[in-house]
């Protein structure tokens, strides 16, 4: 098994530790097992760092060509936001919910073959890792943002319904879950205009031309449009609460959609096959 | 020499028995003496709340000491022992301790998780040291006990949440604003529940309190008392906008606030979170409000609710609590077994055996053209100074057992001489070292 592979797997044995540990914490309410997981989760985000340098010393490029590598791209970035917005937000509930986002994502792309690919020679320039980077911590950003959206509304259901689970003592107040919602989008937008902006200029490097229209950076567009908005109408019209709430879920799922159904579905330059300039 | 307890409790008995067998707390030095001057036993504690009473003691004969303590507790408030006995309970060894652990830990109270019961045992506990009727083991048990209760309370959530129901509406704006400290409150109407939770949300940080009443000098009279602005009446509505949360308790028999208004309300605060705690019966806000996005209203069936919810969390983290209290019981029990006089003697034995063999082997490789002779010689020369070292040791360790003051000198004899069983965990301190901020 060559190095990256393995340290894929120790990797995703970290994350499933983790996930465990932050439901031990949540269900059966035993705090020092939270911390424990913030432990052992920034352990498997170090092996992740050590996993993707691993795959990229492999394959000589950056590791987002094909669904495994993505996979697993992604789920490094949302652990990483999840473990910045950490620092800030001691919520072991966010971590019950993010933790198991990242091991799904991990899980999925150990399914995927891991074959090693060629990069398009076209493709390879500074700007490919500068684009998938921003791209993906931009998305990232955007499912912490989903991931406080979901909290959002189970708390506030109970508070509307007055029928209190165990879970409404852990869950954080209406306003944290919104704040977080709030910075994510101040956060996420930019990431992902540069994301934007970064992918155009890479290429036209690669190509010629800025834009083409194709189902990717087409639904890359509508998602932008579509954040703009929310931003917006958070600034002037005060969309916050259950609608940002609902918003920032139904962003993610479009995210989702441009992110993998796109490459996986569609067809166009953006699809994994055409990265290895078949 | 072992632990027990008798007594009674809210669990057991009605408050017009409990009241009877109460000893004031200006007249505890009689009932003591004449506990510990009981026959059978050797230390001894009262504890005397409203919801319990309750007699801790030493004895070497268990059986015997809980007749006497029962008779004394008859006999001392002159009550029918027949009539008592029913309602009186007792425990002895591993079972008394884990009753007073769960005792100071707040979950035999009424409501588990009280604050109070901690500081009654600490007090009840002072007397016993002023009128000297607690010895070392009550000393020992009794401060275990009190670093077992902190345990529970800083290792469980059983006292962190509301049990009042004005509690409950903080509690809850929490949960919808996380912090009090910029937000402002309206209260509308007056009583007694209505201006506890005005005071509590003061208390917990509001920076600002709006009084309105149908009668304005009332409400000038409330705002003056909580620093606030009043309102008249007629104008209330206005003011809506600018506040978080809103507390009513009017007389009115309709609705003061209908879905509508607060409708235009919320828009205004470009929706803004807003809470609205209705206490009145009838209701002054129409319950359709609660369906308005971002805005929660409760009334006192709902706050009911929240503090239900509360208490059976709570009862889900005593069972947490009980986890601690096993764990803390099996290593007092061991140090109060290790306090008996034969199995002292013998491990002092076994010490000195030890040293003795260690010094005889060492010396005899040394000596290696010792003949057989010499080195009997030798062998019964160690052993019969350490037979006459322990002769004297030995000697008064069991003469103290007789006549009871052999505790102190046991545990003498463990500490200096390195026994096993190890001492429970935890300095000896003393009262003041186990306050706390309750």
């Amino acid at each position: 098994m060559s190095p990256n592979i393995l340290l894929f797997k120790i990797t995703l044995l970290f994350y499933f530790c983790a996930t465990v540990l932050y439901l031990v914490d949540v269900i059966g309410r035993q705090e020092r097992f939270g911390r424990a997981a913030r432990w052992v989760l920034l352990g498997g985000f170090v092996v992740h760092c050590a996993t993707l340098t691993a795959r990229f010393l492999a394959t000589g490029h950056t590791p987002v060509s094909n669904p495994y590598e993505a996979l697993s791209f992604f789920a490094w970035s949302i652990v990483g936001i999840y473990l910045l917005f950490d620092l800030r937000y001691r919520i072991s509930v966010l971590g019950a919910f993010c933790c198991p986002l990242a091991l799904v994502l991990m899980i999925a792309g150990s399914a995927a073959p891991k074959s090693v690919g060629e990069l398009n020679p076209v493709l390879d320039s500074w700007w490919f890792p500068v684009h998938v980077t921003l791209a993906f911590l931009g998305n990232a950003v955007f499912a912490i943002a989903f991931v406080a959206g979901v909290m959002y509304l189970l708390q506030e259901r109970m508070l509307k319904s007055k029928k209190f689970s165990g879970l409404y003592f852990r869950l954080p107040s209406l306003n944290t879950l919104d704040a977080i919602n709030y910075k994510c989008l101040t956060f996420g937008f930019p990431l992902m205009t540069m994301g934007i902006i970064s992918g155009a200029v890479w290429a036209n490097s690669a190509w010629g031309g800025y834009w083409r229209w194709d189902p990717k950076e087409t639904w890359a567009l509508i998602t932008w449009f579509y954040y703009a908005a929310l931003l917006h109408g958070r600034l002037s019209v005060g969309w916050r609460g259950r609608r940002a709430a609902i918003f920032a879920i139904i962003g993610f799922l479009c995210l989702l959609f441009s992110f993998l159904g796109v490459n996986w579905f569609l067809s166009g330059e953006h699809t994994f096959e055409a990265l290895r300039g078949r | 020499m072992d632990i027990l307890v008798v007594g009674l409790s809210h669990k057991t008995a009605p408050v017009e028995l409990r009241e009877r067998l109460a000893f004031p707390p200006t007249a505890m030095e009689r009932p003591l003496r004449e506990v510990v001057t009981l026959p059978s036993i050797a230390e001894g504690m009262i504890v005397s709340t409203c919801n319990r009473v309750e007699i801790y003691a030493t004895s070497r004969q268990i059986d015997l000491g809980i007749a006497q303590l029962r008779k004394f507790l008859a006999d001392y408030h002159r009550i029918d022992p027949e009539e008592l006995s029913s309602h009186l309970y007792d425990h002895q060894g591993e079972e008394a301790i884990r009753h007073l652990f769960r005792v100071a830990s707040s979950l035999d109270s009424m409501v588990i998780g009280e604050p109070q019961i901690l500081g009654q045992i600490k007090t009840s506990y002072g007397y016993a040291t002023e009128y000297k009727t607690a010895g070392l083991i009550l000393n020992r048990f009794l401060h275990k006990a009190f670093s077992v209760a902190k345990r529970v309370r800083t290792e469980t959530a059983i006292a962190s949440n509301a049990v009042s129901v004005s509690f409950a509406a903080v509690e809850l704006a929490r949960k919808i604003f996380d912090t009090l400290d910029d937000k402002k409150v309206m209260l509308i109407g007056a009583g007694e529940m209505c201006e506890l939770a005005a005071r509590h949300f003061i208390n917990n940080g509001v920076s600002q309190v709006l009084v309105t009443n149908r009668t304005f000098e009332r409400a000038e009279k409330l705002a003056a008392e909580f620093s606030g602005r009043p309102i008249l009446f007629e104008n209330f509505a206005d003011h809506l906008h600018q506040v978080d949360i809103v507390l009513t308790s009017t007389g009115a028999p309709n609705f003061i606030l209908g879905a509508k208004q607060v409708d235009e309300v919320i828009r205004l605060r470009k929706y803004r979170p807003m809470f609205f705690i209705d206490i009145a019966v009838p209701r002054d806000i129409d319950p359709k409000v609660n369906d308005i996005a971002n805005v929660y209203l409760y009334d006192v069936d709902d706050l009911q609710g929240v503090v239900q919810a509360n208490l059976k969390e709570r009862h889900k983290e005593a069972k947490k609590a009980e986890g601690i209290i096993d764990q803390e019981i099996g290593q007092f029990y061991r140090w109060l077994a290790g306090l008996e006089v034969v199995p002292t003697i013998v491990a002092l034995r076994q010490k000195f055996e030890e040293v003795r063999r260690q010094e005889l082997d060492k010396t005899f490789a040394n000596l290696k053209d010792l003949g057989p002779k010499e080195r009997k010689s030798i062998e019964a020369m160690t052993g019969a100074i350490i037979n006459k070292l322990l002769h004297q040791p030995t000697t008064l360790l069991k003469g103290a057992q007789e006549n009871g003051t052999d505790d102190n000198f046991v545990d003498a004899v463990r500490t200096l001489f390195d026994l096993v069983p190890p001492q429970p965990e935890g300095e000896m301190k003393t009262l003041e070292d186990h306050s706390e901020k309750d």
